[in-house]
């Protein structure tokens, strides 16, 4: 690619990005009242999309291969665990990434 | 103010980690197709879209036309359309803030502020501000760094793309915890792992939201029910 065709490329991801986060936005605008299916979806979609994003993650970990995702799985649980007994963000983030470092550095 | 970019800070802490981490890792892999720090940070700054950039750098190695360009790039951010959604009325009333907000509203910035957990003595806004400003920042530095330094970095890094997974998971048990409702996220959860497996990695975003979709209007009576009596 010519960096012409590179900046236009460049240019196309970013505007078609932007487009997308702006759209709602534009099709709701704030001078008309928001219609009722809409504040339902933006009440519970947070919970839904965490799920999605997760899973998003872990999309290529391959289940049916040696190390059969269990870094992941371990990873996960550590951070699962950790949350629910220290409820500290930073902590369960540092302790369950650290696990899985070591993890795939030093036994898979 | 002080206190707003301190108490804002530790809250980014887990996505500067994670930023950094994947940022350097985009600066490396664009480098070894020939291009610099300008246009790593150039894309850093105007894309701002971890994923996408990977995938930006296989349609620039490939050659891909404009058209193959912007329905990619549909495809891989369409999720985008959700946080939208779902920020409406969060980001109702941010005035002139509104726009950068909107534009910097990535996976990582929506997951911090889609919750209800905004510091108590702070105006909305301009921590909803400070929280992207911080996170653009990040990501931009991350870009730059892996441009510079390449490949210098003097201890394994193996796996520290995890953070990312893990500020996800966090999140998911800390929404878990703090709602008596966890219908909605078993919808997601279960969608995405179906759609995953029906769609294959690659493919299986769009189907997930359009499932999420409908079984949270199919489920709307007992949801919204509930919610009314909260």
């Amino acid at each position: 690619m010519t960096d012409t065709q590179l900046l236009l490329t460049v240019l196309v991801i970013a505007a078609v990005t932007a487009a997308l986060r702006f759209i709602p936005f534009f099709v709701f605008s704030s001078g008309k009242k928001t219609p009722d299916i809409i504040l339902y979806l933006g009440k519970f979609l947070p919970y839904a999309i965490m799920a999605m994003l997760v899973v998003y993650c872990l999309k290529n970990v391959n289940v049916l291969a040696f190390p059969f995702g269990l870094p992941e799985l371990i990873g996960v649980l550590v951070a699962v665990l950790l949350h629910l007994l220290k409820r500290n963000t930073l902590l369960s983030i540092i302790g369950s990434t650290a696990c899985y470092m070591l993890l795939i550095q030093f036994v898979f | 103010m002080k206190n707003l970019l301190k108490t804002v800070f530790i809250k980014t802490l887990p996505v500067m980690t994670g930023y950094i981490a994947l940022g350097i890792g985009f600066g490396i892999l664009l480098s070894e197709t020939g291009h610099g720090i300008f246009w790593s940070v150039l894309m850093g700054a105007l894309i701002y879209a971890g994923s996408m950039q990977y995938v930006a750098i296989n349609l620039i190695t490939g050659g891909a036309s404009l058209i193959t360009t912007a329905l990619t790039t549909l495809f891989i951010n369409a999720r985008h359309l959700f946080y939208g959604i779902s920020m409406i009325e969060k980001y109702k009333g941010t005035g002139a803030k509104k726009p950068y907000l909107i534009f910097a509203l990535t996976d990582e910035t929506y997951s911090l502020l889609c919750g209800d957990d905004y510091p108590e003595n702070a105006e909305k806004g301009k921590y909803q501000l400070a929280v992207s400003v911080f996170n653009h920042i990040y990501w931009v530095l991350g870009c730059a760094l892996g441009s510079v330094i390449g490949q210098t970095i003097p201890f394994n890094t193996a796996g520290i793309e995890f953070c990312m997974t893990a500020l996800f998971v966090t999140i998911f048990v800390e929404q878990w915890i703090s709602s008596k409702k966890h219908l909605p996220a078993l919808i997601g959860l279960l969608s995405s792992v179906i759609c995953l497996i029906i769609f294959g990695a690659d493919a299986f975003l769009i189907p997930t939201m359009v499932l999420i979709s409908v079984l949270l209007f199919a489920f709307k009576p007992i949801l919204q029910k509930e919610y009314k009596n909260d």
